[in-house]
């Protein structure tokens, strides 16, 4: 017995000693899965141009992690999805007009994608640490200094190998130059609108034309609990009540929220972008506040700003405040009275 | 006042028609803890008044509906879930152990009595080496207020007073005993009519007993019994939730001893003169609540209660939360809301120290875990060695394994299996080398919230780990550090597999409460 005894050996750590199977990349594959459903509607629309630039940035990122953290003598965690991640979002909200060769324009989404991974993500410490949505800033940026090549939207075909480039405006954009007599005449008015923008069969960037196919890999992060409503229904809630009073033409509460709900970036943004966990705040109370924040922002851009879109802004300004948010807005301790919370 | 009293002023067939009645949390909270009765608004009937008893006897969904009244003449209480706010659901893994008898564990040749097995004060030898002791002497007195003594757990001679290791790698002064194998008692004050003790007598013959909380804090039971003036209690709960996974004591002692546990209760309903006496369990453990009803059959002042299987469920403010709606206060005990927790292992040793004056020499201790060949509930005594324990069960399956003293959650992993087993091991769990979690090399935070989600305390753990990674030990008070009770719920979930409680735990020893 002694002997047995001598040749066992005891592994030796603090507790708990179990642990669920939860790993942080089995989330960002799981959310990249989500994407699936636009991704796959981004293609159909926009054929192998949209295919050719999300696969450009997703390696982009990759690259640029893994020189990163090799520059820095850091091990690389590439394998644990968060790169890949940010490269497909950054592709999923460039237009698929940009895998132009002449004019040449293939640096911008590679540019992006270093804005991303390593100005916004690893100079700021890295997984974890980054203040700002990596591929909204990413995005950000080109648009500050492309503005051109970042507004030319191709028109959808059905066709996957067209390589012809037919141009035409957004929803959003025809909304905010022609108005919305404009907007319905384009689309045969609101049944046939409404159509478009679910499906997706309009211009736009490649991931955030079909609004169903958001909402399905939207409801499957609520399902896996990989996400809570608290975001996206306070994001949304907030644009469609803002568009419902201030959208209108003809006075207060005259506006359409379904136009304004369903088209540009805000089905992306606000279930995919806001509810990032890194640049959003932990807490429900907080991500309540932050949701009606960048709400409020987007329409605020959308009605009075310069650009037709403001999804990408807003989301960006109110990262700024997500640490703020977590500090004010703390948790109920338990048994602690608010008398003594002080 | 119960509806078929005389006197009450609730017609019963009005009360037990009610089928459904809406109850906020909030309200049952005011109603379990302050009213005696109260009027609700049924809906249907007209507003009808529900005493305290009723109340208890009915179940609380967690959707706050209130379905089915008991009718007292069938003693069947629906299974539903008292709860709180938080927790996880880890593997239970209790089907290991749970169909086996407590069965007495073979007699120690020797025995390693440590002196300090309790929170408090380390006992003073009162042996000295070569001295003849029996079994039940006691062998170590008191060193101080909150304290317990021990005893010797065989009859025999002592060989040794010096420092061993304890389960927790400490080297600890003990008081080691050669067993002649004759197993005579000292002599022990035996008490038929227990019942007809005063408070106080019964409360000395608990602390000559050196009987402590048996869950696992092992923290001096007579203490617990000697509440300030200012605090009055009203409720003794006596916890049979048994939230870790794997173990199965509690279970076992349920379904074995229900009798005895609940004239443990009715001892400490006694000392601490309350009326109010509960019993929660886990309901995952349908069979012991059923047993515990049929126990406290006739009791018309203890109530079972079926809780949500969720960890930690067994922990003291958690678990009075679940079953009268009270909240500790925040750096407070139980006394603080009138209520005394104790463990059903804890109650039986009451049991017998009032009824056959034994002292706290044996508990049952699970040995189970997929890496032990014949997991078992064994009557174990204080000071066996746990390599003993393991041996007779079998032994490991694995040259490689981990072996942990408690449960998965909370123990301690042993670094030695000489260590003895004390008043607070609850279990010896053996873990084999594929379910052993590696300290592996750990991610930064993605602030996912999990944490935050399945913190019982409310406590934000992602900011506590991240700040006491950074050494901001004194910024992580304000985010009520020592509000935490090191449950490992953060840890369990945390995809990033970050230590926060082992983070916790560094950042509380470096600053003051």
């Amino acid at each position: 017995m002694e002997a047995t005894r001598k040749e066992q050996q005891l592994v030796v750590s603090v507790s708990p000693h179990v642990k669920s199977d939860e790993t942080t990349s089995r989330i960002m594959w799981t959310v990249s899965l989500a994407l699936l459903p636009a991704m796959i509607s981004g293609l159909y629309f926009f054929g192998l141009k949209a295919l050719f630039v999300t696969v450009l940035c997703i390696l982009s990122c990759l690259v640029f992690e893994h020189l990163y953290l090799k520059f820095v003598d850091k091990q690389s965690v590439v394998s644990d999805g968060s790169a890949f991640l940010t490269g497909l979002l950054v592709g999923m909200n460039l237009p698929a007009s940009l895998w132009s060769f002449s004019p040449f324009t293939v640096h911008i989404p590679i540019i992006a994608s270093f804005i991303a991974i390593v100005i916004t993500k690893q100079l700021f410490g890295g997984l974890g640490f980054n203040i700002f949505n990596p591929a909204l800033m990413g995005r950000a940026f080109i648009l500050i200094c492309w503005p051109r090549p970042m507004t030319i939207w191709l028109q959808p075909t059905s066709s996957f190998l067209a390589l012809d480039a037919k141009t035409t405006a957004t929803p959003l954009g025809i909304l905010k130059e022609d108005g919305m007599t404009k907007l319905l005449q384009v689309f045969g008015g609101q049944s046939g609108l409404y159509h478009h923008l679910l499906t997706g069969n309009i211009a736009g960037s490649i991931g955030e034309t079909s609004a169903i196919a958001l909402l399905i890999g939207g409801l499957f992060l609520l399902y896996k609990r990989y996400i809570t409503w608290h975001i996206p229904v306070s994001f949304l809630g907030t644009v469609a009540v803002l568009a419902w009073i201030f959208g209108g033409k003809e006075g207060f509460f005259t506006g359409n929220p379904v136009i304004h709900l369903l088209s540009g970036g805000l089905m992306l943004g606000a279930w995919f972008m806001a509810t990032d966990y890194v640049t959003s705040p932990s807490m429900k109370k907080g991500q309540i506040i932050f949701g009606i924040g960048c709400g409020c922002l987007t329409m605020l851009i959308r009605l009075k700003g310069g650009f037709p879109e403001g999804v990408m802004f807003a989301i960006l300004l109110m990262n700024c405040f997500a640490p703020l948010l977590d500090r004010r807005v703390k948790s109920k301790v338990f048994g602690l009275r608010k008398e003594a919370a002080k | 006042m119960r509806p078929d009293e005389p006197g009450c002023q609730t017609p019963p067939d009005l009360v037990y028609s009610l089928v459904i009645l809406s109850v906020s949390r909030r309200l049952r909270g005011e109603l379990l803890g302050v009213k005696d009765e109260t009027v609700l608004n049924t809906g249907f009937s007209g507003k009808v008044k529900l005493s305290l008893d009723i109340l208890l006897d009915g179940v609380l969904l967690n959707n706050g509906l209130f379905l089915g009244l008991r009718d007292p003449k069938e003693e069947i209480v629906k299974m539903g879930t008292a709860t709180f706010k938080g927790g996880i659901h880890p593997p239970d893994k209790k089907e290991l152990s749970a169909h086996s008898p407590i069965t007495e564990a073979k007699a120690p040749k020797i025995v390693v009595i440590p002196l300090s097995q309790h929170a408090g004060a380390p006992c003073k030898p009162v042996v000295s080496i070569g001295q003849e002791v029996k079994k039940g002497e006691m062998i170590g007195e008191p060193g101080g207020f909150v304290s317990a003594p021990v005893h010797s757990s065989v009859s025999g001679k002592v060989v040794a007073i010096g420092e061993f290791q304890n389960a927790m790698g400490r080297m600890v002064n003990c008081i080691v005993i050669e067993n002649d194998m004759k197993d005579e008692w000292t002599a022990l004050k035996d008490s038929p009519d227990y019942m007809g003790l005063s408070a106080d007598e019964l409360k000395e013959k608990i602390k000559a007993a050196g009987i402590v909380g048996l869950g696992g804090a092992a923290f001096p039971t007579a203490v617990k019994l000697s509440p300030p003036k200012e605090k009055p209690i009203d409720a003794v709960v006596i916890n049979g939730a048994e939230c870790e996974p794997y173990l199965t004591a509690d279970y076992r002692l349920m379904l074995e001893k229900p009798k005895e546990i609940v004239e443990g209760l009715k001892i400490l309903m006694k000392v601490l003169n309350v009326q109010k006496g509960l019993i929660g369990i886990e309901n995952n453990k349908p069979d012991a609540v059923a047993r515990m009803l049929e126990a406290t059959a006739g009791e018309a002042n203890i109530k079972v209660l079926p809780l949500e299987v969720k960890y930690p469920q067994g922990a003291e403010k958690m678990l009075i939360k679940a079953v009268l709606g009270r909240e500790v206060p925040s750096r407070g005990l139980p006394m603080d809301v009138g209520v005394v927790v104790q463990n059903v292992g804890t109650a039986l040793s009451i049991y017998e120290a009032a009824r056959f004056g034994k002292p706290l020499i044996e508990r049952v201790v699970t040995v189970t875990g997929e890496g032990i060949r014949e997991p078992k509930n064994l009557m174990a005594r204080v000071g066996t060695k746990i390599s003993e324990l393991v041996e007779e069960c079998g032994g490991l399956k694995d040259e490689v394994a981990k072996v942990i003293a408690g449960g998965p959650m909370m123990g301690f992993a042993l670094s030695s299996l000489d260590v003895p087993v004390t008043k607070g091991t609850s279990g010896i769990l053996v873990l084999p080398e594929e379910g052993i979690v590696h300290a592996e090399a750990f991610g930064p935070c993605i602030r996912c919230g999990r944490c935050i989600d399945v913190c019982p305390m409310g406590l934000m753990p992602s900011m506590l780990s991240l700040l006491a990674e950074k050494g901001h030990y004194e910024d992580a008070k304000e985010y009520n550090l020592f509000d935490c009770f090191e449950c490992g719920s953060c840890t369990f979930v945390c995809p990033s597999k970050r230590p926060i409680v082992q983070l916790v735990r560094v950042a509380k020893s470096m600053v003051k409460p």
